[in-house]
């Protein structure tokens, strides 16, 4: 028998014991007709043989960590902390499910009381939940929930440059709902062109969504999105994708906006190719029971006790069914306890410390790129940005296999989203970034363009 | 898990271990210039230090978040027979895999020739879950088995509103897990319930009666059903669905009860949703993250979501190509790391190994049936695969509830069966226990759930008191839906 699985005893003694001759005799309600012949996949594998089949696949990667890496456009290399993938990998956490039974999850209950606390102190905001899928889908949340509270209005505004993934799936959620997407395009310094905002919102807007730092990288002036939102009392909403810029960049909570959401996976979770990544969403008080997702609570034993529960709980599917505020089931529990570990580690002086780094490190990189002779222009060079910045060149997916072939992932193409962002290079740095990859990046891009 | 301990000392949140000048981190030296913000970032609204975030040191997190584990029941602690959940092991091969520099360091945005490897693996889980499935196409793209049912609708969404013929029901039985109806109302349709028949299956003459309409875009049904019974007629319902110009959409929740026995494809299936963290032992994670990837017939193939996977001889990649896909249904490519992992048990187990998995939930899930049901009513008694629905009205008698049993089995040391549905069954004690452990365990679970029966006949009192051994007892939820305090705060209002 497979080292997964029970034994030939086990077997014979459940058989003896339901009174069954054959195991094929407790599949009889499955008509044969039905029935398959063997699967088309190969016999049962040892440790080993599996191991060696994925080095193979992973050795046909080319794995950032052996390069100067300055890839961003949603997904950051930030500091990973030996500490919280020890932890997430105790069993007692990461073999545990949804904690349905909170007597004997206190564990995983306590941690999310802690992230949805630290995903407040990061907002600005008054209530947080206990995780969603990505940023994208966070992005979507926040629009059906302004849907849900402002039912008769059909349109969502999407103010400056949002990430062009975060747009496609916004487009896919909308659609079914009746909920039309309404772009505005970035103005000339790649920040939100206020005059076509205004122009833009009115009375049948449910939500204003902006991202900041946006797609280009560039920090938006969220207090005039918000006061756009406002005008018309639509549904204000920031999209953060890279979160360590919380650590610097006053967050929309304290700039009146509603809804603070997006992905935490900046704060150290390994990119992994596109995920498990973690959708966070904060918003205010005065929208607890409209909240999409898990939410988990402070109460009491019946003995007085401290302890947590999951709450609020009408608001979901199991209960709701139909009605409810999202179909979402279970979330990104283990990223969110990874994100409260990390969290924990940076502290007060550290969530700092990382944005303040990273942004110094793209500040270098900027001082160098928009001098005369560096090979690439900024795309921006007046408009304010924090770790992330776009370089225009007319051939980048060319200049990028260059600086690949050195050993240098000099960053993201524009050209993979078609016309969305203007053609060029989104160059991302981060704490990680030494000086010494910052200067092979500067000198490559100088040669090789 | 230790009760004991967890009860003698209660660990405060992390902020309140905080202390002024602790840090849990080191930075390297920053060697490029320092930078003056209100200089590169003038105009911008910018914030200091938050002064709510903790100051602790890593030994203070290590010694927080151990604590908290042990306050934890867990798959690797014992039995977790949480019906429709799937609780089996999860292979630490599969972890170890998933952490390897070339997979979990891999940028999702790097150039095709950066990543062929990550490519070929999708490919090869497609493939394998083809196999597994017997439909055409599979799409690695959704987050968890909700996110996938949602991405299934709006490909049967898609496909009607391309034939021209938009409809706005979708059928759902009255047994189905609560995402189903969720799921179609997010997917812009409407849910009309089927009530089951007596034994608990799928009523033909009912859905022939909604299929008369012809408004119907499709049935979501779960196979084998949530009372772990299989849907005996269910190629005839997609029969008499596809005759409609309906779908068949297969909850696969399910799916660890036949894999290898027989396959959704054959059964008429158009769409079906498999949980990578049920059926292929990817970590529930203690909520997530999961994976949820679509199985679709040949009908459905031209509206998956972009991009897909495309081989042509050793070369692999991304296609966009795909003019009437339903778009993205979240950022990049799927729960990739969860992806790894699935792969890795689908190679450990092989073809056979996973036949046997199928036949050893089943069996197990036999074997606690026999042994409880002489203490506990069985509503639905036809035959059952991977699960058995039991409920409490034997032990209602003595004002004992399902919920009450439940937590008395935390007492005994093991997780309790799913209470929250199927629906139809009122006071249910769902148990699925998997293929994971050999008949030891499984005694032990018999034993303590008939020690309990036996309870409740004779000190009802015991069991409604109970759990009396965990880090907490019973817990007020009543209060904490009412005053909600969802963070902590240095000065609680």
């Amino acid at each position: 028998m497979h080292r997964y699985l029970a034994g030939d005893e086990d077997r014979r003694k459940i058989l003896a014991a339901v009174g069954a001759a054959s195991v094929e005799e407790l599949f009889a309600s499955i008509p044969a007709e039905l029935r398959c012949g063997p699967l088309e996949l190969p016999p049962a594998r040892s440790e080993e043989e599996v191991r060696q089949e994925f080095w193979r696949l992973a050795g046909r990667n080319l794995a950032p960590d052996c390069t100067a890496c300055f890839m961003g456009a949603g997904v950051y290399r930030h500091l990973t902390p030996a500490l919280a993938d020890a932890l997430i990998q105790r069993g007692e956490f990461f073999t545990a499910y949804t904690p349905y039974q909170p007597e004997v999850s206190q564990g995983t209950l306590q941690a999310i009381f802690e992230f949805q606390t630290f995903v407040c102190q990061l907002t600005g905001m008054e209530i947080a939940n206990a995780s969603l899928y990505d940023g994208a889908t966070a992005a979507v949340e926040a629009v059906l929930m302004a849907h849900r509270i402002l039912p008769a209005r059909r349109r969502v505004v999407l103010a400056g440059a949002l990430h062009p993934e975060h747009v496609a799936v916004l487009t896919t959620y909308c659609e079914p709902q009746g909920i039309a997407v309404h772009r505005v395009p970035p103005g000339a310094g790649g920040r939100v062109d206020r005059e076509a905002l205004a122009a833009a919102v009115a009375e049948d807007v449910a939500a204003v969504v902006v991202q900041s730092p946006n797609a280009l990288g560039v920090v938006e002036d969220l207090a005039a999105v918000a006061a756009a939102a406002r005008a018309v009392k639509a549904m204000a909403v920031q999209v953060v994708c890279e979160a360590t810029s919380l650590g610097l960049l006053t967050p929309g909570g304290e700039l009146g906006f509603d809804v603070v959401c997006g992905d935490l996976q900046a704060f150290g979770i390994p990119p992994a190719f596109g995920g498990p990544h973690l959708g966070f969403f904060a918003t205010r008080q005065e929208y607890l029971r409209q909240l999409p997702g898990r939410l988990c609570g402070e109460t009491v034993d019946v003995d007085g006790r401290p302890g947590f529960v999951l709450t609020l709980s009408t608001r979901e599917q199991h209960i709701r069914r139909a009605k409810a505020t999202s179909n979402i089931c279970t979330n990104h529990g283990l990223m969110a306890l990874y994100v409260t570990i990390v969290l924990s580690l940076l502290g007060k002086k550290g969530v700092r410390e990382v944005a303040m780094a990273s942004h110094a490190t793209a500040e270098y990189l900027k001082a160098t790129l928009g001098s005369p002779g560096s090979g690439v222009t900024l795309a921006y060079p007046d408009s304010p940005t924090y770790n992330e910045f776009l370089v225009v060149y007319p051939e980048p997916d060319e200049l990028l296999r260059r600086l690949a072939g050195e050993g240098v992932l000099g960053g993201v193409s524009t050209t993979r989203w078609g016309g969305a962002l203007p053609r060029g290079i989104l160059i991302a740095a981060t704490e990680r970034n030494t000086r010494g990859e910052c200067d092979r990046l500067l000198d490559g891009i100088r040669r090789l363009a | 898990m230790n009760g004991a301990r967890g009860r003698a000392r209660r660990e405060g949140v992390i902020f309140e271990r905080s202390s002024p000048g602790r840090v849990g981190y080191q930075l390297p030296p920053l060697e490029v210039p320092p930078v003056e913000v209100t200089r590169t970032l003038a105009g911008v609204a910018l914030r200091g230090e938050i002064e709510e975030l903790p100051e602790v040191s890593e030994v203070d997190v290590l010694r927080h978040f151990h604590r908290l584990s042990q306050l934890n029941y867990s798959v690797d602690e014992g039995l977790y027979p949480l019906g429709s959940c799937t609780m089996k092991y999860n292979p630490r091969l599969n972890e170890e895999l998933a952490r390897l520099p070339g997979l979990a360091q891999l940028h999702p945005l790097q150039p095709e020739e950066q990543v062929q490897g990550a490519l070929e693996l999708m490919w090869e889980l497609e493939q394998a879950l083809v196999a597994i499935t017997g439909m055409a196409r599979v799409t690695l793209q959704p987050a968890a088995g909700a996110h996938g049912e949602l991405t299934g609708m709006l490909m049967v969404r898609a496909a009607c509103l391309d034939r021209n013929s938009p409809r706005s029901t979708v059928l759902i039985p009255d047994s189905a897990h609560g995402t189903n109806p969720a799921t179609a109302v997010f997917a812009g349709f409407k849910v009309v319930e089927i009530a089951s028949t007596s034994a608990g299956t799928l009523d033909l003459h009912a859905l022939a009666r909604h299929l008369e309409g012809g408004d119907v875009a499709a049935l979501m049904v779960t196979v084998p059903n949530t009372l772990g019974v299989f849907e005996p007629e269910i190629a005839r319902a997609a029969a008499m669905l596809h005759e409609r110009g309906a779908f068949l959409y297969i909850d696969g929740a399910n799916l660890n009860a036949f894999v290898g026995i027989a396959q959704p494809g054959a059964m008429g299936a158009d769409v079906m949703h498999i949980n990578l963290h049920k059926t292929f032992s990817t970590p529930h994670g203690g909520g997530g993250p999961g994976a949820g990837p679509v199985a679709v017939s040949q009908a459905l193939v031209e509206y998956l979501p972009v991009p897909t996977v495309e081989r042509t001889g050793d070369r692999l990649t991304l296609s966009y190509d795909r003019p009437k896909s339903i778009g993205k249904v979240r950022g990049f490519y799927g729960n990739f790391g969860m992806l790894v992992r699935a792969l890795a048990y689908i190679r450990s187990l092989g073809r056979d190994g996973l036949k046997a998995m199928a036949e050893g939930a089943v069996l197990n899930a036999n074997y606690i049936r026999k042994g409880l049901e002489e203490d506990y009513h069985l509503p639905y008694p036809g035959s059952s695969l991977h699960e058995v629905v039991f409920d409490d009205s034997r032990q209602a008698a003595h004002g004992v509830k399902n919920v009450d049993i439940a937590k008395r089995l935390l007492d005994y040391g093991f997780h309790p069966p799913t209470m929250s549905f199927p629906l139809i069954v009122h006071g249910a004690l769902m148990i699925e226990p998997t293929e994971s452990d050999g008949v030891e365990e499984l005694d032990a679970f018999i034993a303590a759930m008939r020690q309990i029966a036996q309870e409740c006949r004779e000190n009802p009192e015991l069991v409604r008191g109970a759990p009396y051994t965990t880090p907490v007892r019973r817990l007020d939820e009543v209060r904490a839906a009412r005053s909600p305090v969802l963070r902590w705060r240095r000065n609680p209002r």
